[in-house]
């Protein structure tokens, strides 16, 4: 009889556990469900095509997010543009040539802690070389701090995805008396092209939110700027402003510019997940 | 040749990246630190027309959202671990796996303006005041969990926080768990253990350090996380017992402040703070590095 209560008991334990496991799983993507329900719920009404072909308004005016989305593409290209060689050529120092070596062991532990480093933190990195130096906020700028962030992330795949290409391909093209930069330049990047493709799209998901640095780098524009050297409009710093302001009208284009947001970074976020694994298996 | 330098070049740029920031930081915090000194961290004033200047409420602030989070967040990533590799049906796990690290994807400001706009009213209608009620007669805890429904506040930081880190847990202690050897597993079911019981005496022990490792880095995550802190931390300078009272962050008062501060002392202490933020978050995130070490690193997204 004793016996037949403890097991009950095990029993009692073993259901009370699962059952509190598959909440938690639960809780995890009622969130998730509910974050993205209100989202498109919030942000397709607000969506329209002014949105696109408008510049951000005075409060009480309509308009759009043209020179927002405009200014974020400029800087997140111009970030991923300097960001993924210098990134690519780290990554391969450390898979490569400094497999084993201190520096390449230091630099690993460095990475991982830039990679997940506060982003405002680069900000004020930025600030202090670049704003005060130009004495101006500017798109540069901002550009450079957005940089900051993808650099880690693409050392990271980059290493990763040439450490997972097999040695004996490297020894076959040494066997054929090409020279170590040749093996790496046409034979291992070509062999790790799709992972490292999906490291950059990581880092361009990773950049597409980020807010903090872009705050006190790049500003904010209300108007149609190009130059460099300015201040540009970017979605997030629009959304941050527009979000906290009292205005109606502004807190709509916020949605609007939220939904974009995150359809671009969890869509790239997705296809880099199909490129990866399509090349695991 | 060549190349191999320039190799060598670029990974000597990580350092030099790392090594500018603390750097550029120490020199901008330089005026901060003549000034107020080792007080710094333990002053509580901040008033930008007297310009002086304390860290106290903003560290306060990044330090007990970060760790109420953690409170919320480790036992349920766990769970969440838990989950996908014993309970939930195998064409299920990689499904459910993704969305949970979706979760991870979402910006920051995109949790900031939902919840904002979303949960902060849903929290100051519904569970607020009802959370209120409850521990209005508990010792203790009504200090803690009592005062007005503002429905913005530490809390509302704290609770939003676990949310974002969730992904960096579950992600973490599903890799370790599957590290785990299926043979001790097997073991322990032979012997005629339960589930419940295998995960707590073989996966859990086993798996330990991993499981500490990834808390530490969703917890260097919570710690500087700054804009879905900023839009429902209420920005308050002031410590008040109360979770549901506002307060800031060294984030969010960075974030806040930074472009309106005049006055070199003004911006040199935003800077300080930025520098005590990296400092802490560097030991959190080093801690995290060591004792993930020995783990397989994942590509660039969620758990690296």
């Amino acid at each position: 009889m004793k016996n037949m209560a403890r097991y009950r008991r095990r029993k009692r334990g073993n259901a009370i556990f699962l059952t509190l496991s598959t909440f938690s799983a639960l809780f995890g993507l009622a969130w998730l469900a509910v974050i993205l329900a209100a989202l498109f719920y919030r942000g397709l009404v607000d969506l329209t095509p002014a949105t696109f072909t408008e510049m951000t308004p005075p409060p009480g005016v309509p308009g759009g997010l043209l020179n927002a989305i405009v200014g974020s593409l400029i800087m997140n290209g111009l970030a991923v543009a300097a960001g993924t060689p210098l990134g690519l050529l780290a990554g391969t120092y450390l898979a490569e040539y400094g497999r084993y070596t201190r520096l390449s062991f230091f630099v690993r532990f460095v990475n991982d802690i830039l990679l997940s480093a506060p982003s405002i933190v680069t900000g004020l990195f930025v600030y202090e070389i670049i704003v005060v130096r130009m004495q101006s906020f500017s798109a540069i700028a901002g550009a450079a701090s957005l940089m900051v962030i993808v650099v880690p992330v693409v050392v990271r795949t980059t290493e990763n995805m040439l450490l997972l290409v097999p040695n004996g391909l490297r020894e076959a093209a040494a066997a054929l008396g090409a020279p170590r930069s040749a093996i790496i330049k046409a034979v291992t990047w070509r062999a790790a092209r799709a992972g490292i493709l999906t490291g950059v799209l990581l880092a361009i998901a990773r950049i597409s939110g980020e807010t903090a640095p872009l705050l006190f780098t790049a500003l904010n524009n209300q108007f149609w700027s190009t130059n460099l050297y300015q201040p540009m409009a970017n979605l997030p710093v629009v959304i941050f402003q527009f979000a906290m302001s009292p205005y109606e009208g502004w807190h709509e284009l916020a949605w609007a510019g939220a939904l974009l947001t995150t359809v671009a970074v969890l869509g790239l976020s997705v296809v880099a997940r199909i490129l990866e694994s399509s090349k695991r298996n | 040749m060549r190349f191999r330098m320039l190799t060598w070049l670029a990974s000597v740029g990580v350092l030099a990246i790392f090594a500018g920031v603390l750097v550029s930081l120490g020199v901008g915090a330089l005026p901060a630190i003549k000034a107020f000194g080792i007080p710094f961290l333990y002053t509580e004033v901040w008033n930008p027309v007297t310009a002086q200047f304390g860290a106290l409420a903003s560290i306060y602030g990044t330090l007990v959202t970060s760790l109420i989070a953690m409170l919320i967040a480790v036992p349920i990533g766990i769970g969440i671990a838990i989950f996908l590799t014993e309970i939930c049906p195998r064409p299920l796990r990689r499904p459910i796996g993704i969305a949970i690290e979706l979760l991870a994807g979402i910006p920051s400001i995109i949790y900031g303006i939902w919840g904002l706009f979303v949960f902060a009213p849903w929290f100051q209608s519904g569970l607020q005041p009802w959370l209120i009620d409850l521990f209005s007669d508990v010792p203790v805890l009504q200090d803690y969990l009592g005062g007005a429904p503002y429905g913005i506040g530490v809390f509302t930081a704290a609770l939003i926080l676990s949310i974002m880190v969730l992904p960096f847990i579950s992600a973490v202690t599903r890799d370790v768990f599957e590290t785990v050897p299926p043979t001790l597993k097997e073991a322990a079911y032979a012997l005629g253990c339960t589930t419940s019981e295998v995960v707590w005496r073989v996966t859990l022990p086993f798996a330990r350090t991993g499981v500490v490792g990834g808390a530490m880095l969703a917890l260097g995550r919570a710690l500087g996380e700054t804009m879905a802190v900023t839009f429902v931390i209420g920005n308050a300078h002031h410590i008040q017992t109360s979770l549901f009272a506002p307060g800031t962050t060294i984030s969010a008062t960075i974030a806040n402040e930074f472009t309106e501060a005049v006055g070199p002392l003004y911006l040199s202490s935003l800077i300080e703070m930025g520098l005590i933020l990296f400092f802490i978050t560097f030991v959190v995130l080093a801690a995290a590095q060591l004792m993930l070490g020995a783990l397989e690193r994942r590509a660039g997204g969620v758990s690296s």
